[in-house]
């Protein structure tokens, strides 16, 4: 069997695609690391305070993790719902029996309530150890700003299963957006943007009017909420996530003393 | 060099420290020849191709901004669609006197968002129509015929019978939508038009039908 895993390893199939042999050393251990494209986003050593758990807690890694489960169960629960007022809710409904491994939808929200959880554990973790000081500031700004965003995905998401829950949340939760300072149609300042005595915000022009797609949360709010709970907001995250990380990683590894 | 070569080298010679080495005389700088020296005003000469160069680019840059901007702003619109798919706003809700003295009607409740009611406001009989969303934040509240009030579920706003908010977290009373007896004798109703008591438009008479 060693004759055969030798062949295999001496073929130019193998060898196009694994270009290093296997690394039996340090150094030919970083330069495989380096010279893949997956290998190269995790650092080549870390150093030994970044595995602390009780000083780490290790949330943010989780929040990561949580992520990924995020999307790989929010790309296959695609596959079988339809994001329109005739068929989202039977077809969520029906996964169980329409497919094996049905309880991808309870992971689904399981995970999103978790990741909520792990965010704000990961947050305070980084408040308590202080890992907000110079030079790190803008890194907990970048923070705040994911955040947001994991609150969004939690908010749009909600929408998809249209039922009664959902349409009365986002309803009250949209609603809050009518009393927008200056862009909300019944907030202080909307007559600011008045020109020539015609009203620029109105309820079918304001910032809940962009947010819904329409007056009131319908079909047009379900599929943009869909598009924004599926494709943009995970592409701001994933944005932001890069940078995030990049900045740990030059800011001398998690953990790190300040 | 390492220590043990410099041992070596101090046991070699033991007379101390060698000689220091000669001084060297170092000629004057060349002075640079006439055609080096007209570089100083080259500059001159070329600063006008150079200018042209450059603001031309600044031009472009500006432009460049502008499309930019501009599209930036385009993108924004494109989040605001110019259709609203509503059903049609007016209804007809049947005859006045299908609504007798006193009563709140709500079986239009479901799919109009409106309860038609019969009572005194203001020392007049009137009918009005009252829009069946709560005023604190969208839900739908109930009628309780048994305690003649309006009460919603979602956090608790009461409101009396003609719309006048009471108890909960409501900041102002329920809306009325315009109302009117059409050409045929029906109660029409029309959503797209909306009266607030609180800034004082209850007193318009598209608001109610006096009995």
């Amino acid at each position: 069997m060693a004759g055969l895993s030798e062949i295999i390893r001496e073929s130019q199939l193998w060898k196009s695609i694994f270009r290093h042999p296997m690394p039996v050393d340090r150094r030919n251990r970083i330069v495989v690391m380096l010279t893949n494209f997956f290998l190269h986003l995790h650092p080549v050593s870390i150093k030994k305070q970044g595995i602390a758990l009780s000083y780490t807690w290790c949330m943010g890694g989780v929040t990561f993790f949580l992520f990924l489960v995020e999307t790989v169960t929010g790309v296959l629960l695609m596959f079988y719902y339809r994001p329109t007022v005739q068929w989202a809710y039977t077809d969520i409904q029906m996964l169980r029996d329409v497919d094996s491994l049905g309880i991808m939808r309870e992971i689904h929200r399981w995970a999103a309530h978790a990741m909520v959880i792990t965010v704000w554990l990961h947050m305070y973790r980084v408040f308590l150890t202080g890992s907000y000081k110079p030079p790190r500031e803008f890194n907990w700004v970048i923070g705040v700003f994911l955040l947001l965003l994991t609150l969004l995905l939690s908010f749009t998401g909600y929408l998809l299963p249209w039922d009664q829950l959902a349409v009365w949340a986002i309803t009250v939760g949209s609603n809050m957006a009518r009393a927008t300072p200056i862009l909300g149609h019944e907030g202080p300042g909307q007559q600011l943007l008045t020109l020539g005595g015609v009203d620029m915000i109105t309820s079918a022009s304001d910032a809940r009017f962009a947010l819904l797609g329409a007056r009131e949360v319908g079909e047009e709010t379900l599929n943009r909420f869909y598009i924004l709970h599926c494709i943009a907001i995970p592409l701001g995250v994933a944005l932001l996530l890069a940078v995030h990380f990049w900045r740990v990683r030059k800011d001398g590894g998690i953990s790190g003393p300040l | 060099m390492s220590k043990a070569e410099a041992a070596a080298k101090a046991k070699a010679s033991p007379k101390g420290p060698t000689k220091a080495k000669p001084k060297i005389a170092v000629p004057p700088m060349p002075v640079k020849p006439a055609y080096l020296q007209a570089k100083s005003a080259a500059p001159a000469k070329a600063d006008a191709t150079d200018d042209g160069r450059r603001g031309f680019l600044r031009l472009g840059f500006w432009g460049l901004g502008a499309v930019l901007a501009l599209w930036t702003l385009a993108t924004v619109k494109f989040m605001f669609p110019n259709v609203l798919r509503e059903p049609p706003s007016k209804f007809k809700v049947g005859p006045p006197d299908a609504f007798p003295v006193g009563k709140v009607e709500t079986k239009y409740k479901a799919q109009f968002a409106v309860w038609i009611v019969n009572t005194e406001y203001n020392g007049q009989q009137e009918i009005y129509a009252l829009k069946s969303v709560c005023t604190h934040l969208g839900c739908t509240p109930n009628w309780l015929e048994a305690e003649q009030k309006f009460k919603c579920p979602c956090h608790g706003s009461g409101y009396y019978k003609d719309g006048i908010n009471f108890e909960g977290p409501a900041p102002r009373p329920l809306e009325r939508y315009a109302i009117r007896v059409a050409e045929d004798g029906q109660i029409e109703v029309d959503r797209s038009r909306t009266f607030h008591e609180e800034l004082g438009q209850w007193g318009n008479p598209s608001c109610f039908i006096p009995v």
